[in-house]
């Protein structure tokens, strides 16, 4: 291949290194208003007036709304639209928008937002998950879920538990904490709208510009239409900008009302409000093996602190259960989760979606089993990793699976078992999975997930596509692939991405799943442009089209150039047009839309870290992180997001925490909210596999998320090597690694973390025959 | 973005200038430099000064003067990052140079002063946010409300006192040249503070620190160990700067001094003298280290467990008394 698999630089480096990428907030238009929101400082109350009257006496203020002005409800999941642009009966978490001013300049509007009156009735705030179980104090936070303040609740049963644990010659039982933290962008989310001959455009960092059309559409009574989401280039987003926002709905509706653009940029302060990032999650896991290790079954119990509203949760839920299976055969599986709501602000999907924690505690049970067997903890994984071409108890389709090579490479790059062996030193070792591509949509529909279009005109390509690059490189993936098939290079290709208006639907960037599927979609359009520019080189040249070569710029013995024009001379007009849906992947049973995926990556980290027993503070050394891409389409992109998730892995396992006093948040700043530093990142080396996945354009995977997730147990692994304590709980600050050694000092368990899991009144498993068992049925 | 209310910038010529400027304005203006302390202030309105007085600019604060006596005077004026690449500073007073690289991040050293570090705001996670946020959780004595929220039942408040830089030149007995309108005077580091999170320092609103004043080095051995989360950027949240001349292998005169845990830089006197007369063996350092450390009493108002920062001080005290003793010092 001629560019894909070539560290060639991204299409967009030039302006983005340069400062010439205009992200949201540097989008200024003719008579632009700026907005600011009114938030809520109580955690919990009842809304009884809200009195915009001294806002609209404010020079220079233009408009000022309130929930009256924004009835409809929205939310990401069709099953929860339980969201408000402004709330306008009940604010549920510290930073609840109640109103919003827009006026000439975003000082004037802050100044009126202080001259707003809102009368409330505070309520008792619920804080923590146990709080969320027990009867609540005042109402419960929302109309629906419950019992209490319980959202969500889901139990699975696939195979024979009672006879697994029965064969088991060990059995045993962990309690596992992984705190929330946030995505932390550098850019805070911004968007601007504007209405104009009826049209509403609305600009927005956000991730998924189609689900926010959706939204916006709902919100504002337009149809789809009638609204445009252009999402504009992205300083990060990690997930943090997957919903639709309070702010993009209320700066739609004071463009319609005011009839001049209007601006929101949200302060640091308020994107830790917006958050939408980890679950907090307890576990709870008991697993059965066989003397070797391998595991025989196993049930896995999960509560996740869910905030003030339903975000993603119901799917966040059902991922802190689903991929286990993606690494481990585990022959019977039981899982139970529940998702409970607090007056926090509300979490949804970071990196890893509901995977990493339970991720964490499955990577650390293990090694408590093998260090329980007297085994060695690499060898345990081995004897239970799936096999390619397999289906998981919960019926997860298992193609490419590298499992066993980043296993070798990254414990053979690494020296894991030639390590050093002494007090203070140590290495962890851990491996996870994750998908290219959740196989359902988020709203129940069978269009495809990607589309891509490719205009040929005046010797030059333009593709369209909803994709939307959020710094992780979707568009030199796009250009990449549409280069490679015309035999051009990325950066001769124009994009038109990220645009509803424009392009043709990709459902966002989300779950992974862009190089995948708006990858496929183009490969599509560009082998479909591409046979057509062949066929007209060939009668030109007057042989077959299977002579004509492809490359350099040439279509066989014509230039590119030349052939686009006799292809235009012939045909006129010329547009190919490609798309992707996932095959149809879902197992027979309720809940099973979370989990399946056209292809799954696979991580594998060595850590090697210092640890103080003096003062408990660690020092990671180095990373080692091998992944199964699938294929590189660049594997500086691919680098560079595992370098990201390495970083994101070590922050989540050391020091970032979304952490609440009394129901508000503790520390809603960059300074504060610590995350690693230049200085605390250490050296990564990583290694590539490639399975050359079946189903991947070019057979790639995913490496967006996965690489994250082995990054955070592994650590907490090495910690042990190093001074002989469990800390089973993230993030593992100094003085939790002290009290896990004071702990071994007074001979209690050598361990930092929760001592119980709380009883939580699971609805009846739905139990489910695994794949083997259904097939003899038939 | 937070946006800062509107202020009078002055722009004076010299630093009696300054000082009167201030003097008229009868405290509602305040000095700026750097401005990496005060202008994050200004935007969380922890600060509402109707002027701001410039003296960043001022040449006769911009320079590192060495004295006839083999002292040093330092304009308040100097970046952290000038101080840092001082080749003599370092040599001289080396717990004091590490102090000063220990200060935030590098481009904040570009801008911050040595002054302004002297004189940084107590720090307090209470205190440290925004208006809606403080609003949220309740005022506090130091700014708009009317009790301490880290001890709601203590009449004071309890802000940290988070200067890198204020305990290694109390152990170097520094000095600062104060000029207000009245005239100068000259007052050792150590007298420039005093135990209250709000009124921290005893620099009278309308005098300006001007000069950081070093005696000769004279065998003065120094060291600063820092205590934060992270290997830059933040504030500490424990420290140590050990002072110690040394004769045949015994301590002949020590100071020890605190940073990141009370609202002031605390002179550690009883274990500095308990080294007296001593070899720095680990029975003299681990005495003196848990001598150093009583008095501490960190509250859980910055980062990380308080519990957790107490412990660590005998650590902090013991590196710091090692390093100081270690040769090139």
């Amino acid at each position: 291949m001629r560019v894909v698999g070539k560290p060639l630089p991204k299409v967009d480096v030039r302006a983005k290194v340069t400062g010439s990428t205009l992200y949201a907030d540097d989008l200024v238009l003719p008579d632009m208003l700026f907005c600011k929101l009114l938030r809520s400082p109580h955690p919990y109350a009842r809304i009884k007036r809200v009195d915009v009257r001294g806002a609209l006496e404010v020079e220079g203020v233009v408009a000022a709304i309130t929930g009256d002005d924004l009835p409809i409800k929205y939310g990401i999941l069709p099953v929860t639209q339980d969201e408000h642009a402004l709330e306008n009966e009940k604010v549920r978490y510290v930073g609840d928008p109640v109103a919003a001013v827009a006026a000439y300049d975003e000082e004037t509007a802050a100044l009126a937002c202080e001259r707003i009156v809102v009368e409330y009735e505070v309520l008792h705030p619920v804080t923590s998950i146990e709080e969320a179980l027990s009867e609540p104090v005042d109402e419960p936070i929302h109309d629906y879920g419950g019992p209490a303040n319980i959202h969500k609740m889901a139990a699975l049963a696939f195979g024979d538990l009672e006879s697994g644990f029965a064969q088991a010659d060990h059995i045993r039982e962990d309690v596992f904490f992984y705190e929330g933290n946030t995505h932390l962008p550098m850019e805070e989310h911004s968007a601007i709208a504007s209405y104009v001959d009826g049209k509403l455009t609305l600009w927005s960092s956000t991730q998924t510009p189609h689900y926010v059309h959706r939204a916006v559409s709902k919100v504002m009574g337009l149809p789809m239409s009638a609204v445009r989401i252009v999402a504009t280039p992205h300083g990060g987003g990690f997930g943090g900008k997957t919903d639709p926002f309070s702010h993009e709905m209320v700066v739609c509706k004071l463009a319609m009302v005011t009839g001049k653009p209007v601006k929101c940029t949200l302060t640091r302060e308020e994107v830790f409000y917006a958050h939408r990032g980890r679950h907090p999650v307890l576990m709870w896991v008991r697993t059965g093996v066989k003397r070797d290790g391998k595991i025989t079954a196993m049930h896995f119990k999960t509560a996740l602190d869910g905030g003030a509203y339903g975000s993603y949760g119901v799917a966040t839920t059902f991922y802190t259960g689903a991929l286990q299976t993606a690494t481990y055969d585990i022959p019977a599986y039981r899982f139970e989760g529940a998702r409970v709501f607090t007056n926090k602000a509300p979490c949804g999907p970071k990196r890893g979606h509901g995977t990493p924690q339970p991720r964490f505690a499955l990577e650390l049970h293990l090694d408590k089993i093998a260090e329980d067997l007297g085994l060695d903890p690499v060898e345990v994984r081995r004897r239970n990793y799936v096999k390619p071409n397999t289906t998981t108890v919960n019926w997860l389709r298992i193609t490419s699976c590298g499992l066993e090579e980043i296993t070798n490479r990254v414990i053979q790059a690494s020296g894991y078992h030639r390590r050093r062996r002494v007090e203070g030193h140590g290495m962890g070792f851990a491996v996870a999975s994750y998908l290219s591509g959740a196989g359902l949509p988020i709203y129940w529909n069978k269009l495809p997930h990607s589309e891509c279009q490719l205009k040929l005109d005046r010797g030059g390509v333009t593709a369209y596509c909803g994709a939307t690059d959020i710094g992780q490189g979707s568009d030199t993936v796009i250009a990449t692939v549409v280069a490679e098939e015309l035999g051009l290079w990325p950066s001769d290709i124009r994009l038109v991405t990220g645009d509803t208006g424009l392009a043709p639907v990709d459902l966002g960037s989300y779950s992974s799943r862009v190089t995948f599927m708006a990858g496929n979609a183009a490969l599509d359009a560009a082998r479909k442009l591409r046979d057509l520019l062949v066929e007209v080189a060939a009668e030109s040249m007057g042989c077959s089209p299977g002579e004509v070569e492809v490359g350099d710029g040439k279509i066989g013995a014509l230039s590119f150039e030349e052939t686009a024009q006799l292809a235009q001379e012939r045909y006129g007009a010329i547009s190919t047009a490609g798309s992707y849906r996932p095959p149809d992947l879902a197992g027979p049973y309720k809940g099973s839309g979370v989990g399946p995926s056209p292809a799954y990556s696979y991580s594998a980290a060595v850590v090697d870290l210092d640890a103080d027993s003096k003062t408990g503070i660690v020092q990671v050394n180095k990373v080692w992180l091998a992944h199964d891409i699938g294929r590189s389409i660049n594997p500086i992109s691919v680098r560079g997001q595992v370098e990201g998730g390495v970083y994101m892995g070590l922050g989540e396992a050391l020091m970032e925490e979304q952490a609440y006093r009394k129901a508000l948040h503790k520390q809603p700043s960059m300074l504060d909210y610590k995350s690693l530093t230049f200085v605390d990142m250490p050296e990564v080396e990583t290694i590539l596999v490639e399975t050359n996945d079946p189903e991947g354009p070019y057979g790639a995977k995913e490496v967006g998320q996965g690489p994250l997730l082995p990054v955070v147990p592994a650590v907490a692994s090495a910690i042990h090597d190093a001074l002989g304590v469990w800390v089973d709980q993230v993030p593992i600050t100094p003085d939790k690694v002290l009290k896990a050694l004071d702990a071994k000092v007074k001979g209690e368990a050598p361990r930092f973390g929760p001592k119980s899991f709380p009883d939580i009144p699971y609805p009846q498993c739905i139990k489910v025959d695994p794949p083997h068992v259904a097939t003899q049925a038939v | 973005m937070l946006r800062l209310k509107p202020f009078k910038y002055l722009r004076p010529s010299t630093v009696e200038e300054a000082a009167s400027l201030a003097a008229e304005l009868n405290g509602e203006a305040m000095m700026v430099a750097g401005g990496t302390d005060l202008v994050p202030k200004l935007k969380r309105r922890q600060m509402e000064p109707s002027a701001l007085i410039g003296i960043g600019h001022l040449e006769e604060l911009k320079s590192v003067d060495h004295l006839s006596d083999g002292g040093v005077s330092i304009g308040a004026a100097v970046t952290l990052s000038k101080v840092v690449g001082d080749g003599e500073l370092l040599q001289r007073y080396p717990g004091y140079v590490r102090a000063a690289s220990l200060v935030s991040s590098p481009p904040l050293r570009n801008l911050g002063t040595i002054g302004g570090n002297l004189l940084v705001d107590t720090r307090c996670n209470y205190y440290d946010m925004t208006y809606e946020w403080r609003q949220a959780v309740g005022f506090c004595l130091k700014k708009d409300g009317d009790i301490c929220r880290v001890a709601p039942s203590s009449p004071r408040c309890w802000a940290v006192s988070s200067s890198d830089t204020a305990p290694v030149a109390i152990a170097l007995d520094a000095s600062v040249v104060l000029v207000g309108p009245e005239g100068r005077r000259e007052v050792p580091v150590s007298s420039l503070y005093q135990d209250d999170g709000i009124r921290y320092t005893t620099k009278q609103p309308d005098e300006v620190v001007a000069f950081l004043h070093f005696p000769p080095k004279d065998g003065w051995r120094s060291s600063y160990v820092k205590l934060r989360r992270r290997g830059s950027i933040d504030f500490p949240i424990g420290g140590a700067a050990a002072a110690l001349r040394l004769q045949d292998g015994l301590v002949t005169e020590a100071r020890i001094v605190l940073s990141g845990v009370a609202s002031h830089p605390v002179i550690a006197e009883e274990a500095a003298s308990c080294l007296i007369g001593r070899h720095l063996d680990d029975d003299a350092i681990t005495e003196a280290s848990e001598k150093a450390a009583k008095p501490a009493k960190p509250l859980d108002n910055t980062d990380l467990a308080y519990t957790w920062r107490k412990r660590m001080v005998k650590h902090l005290v013991s590196q710091a008394i090692t390093e100081a003793a270690a040769p090139g010092r």
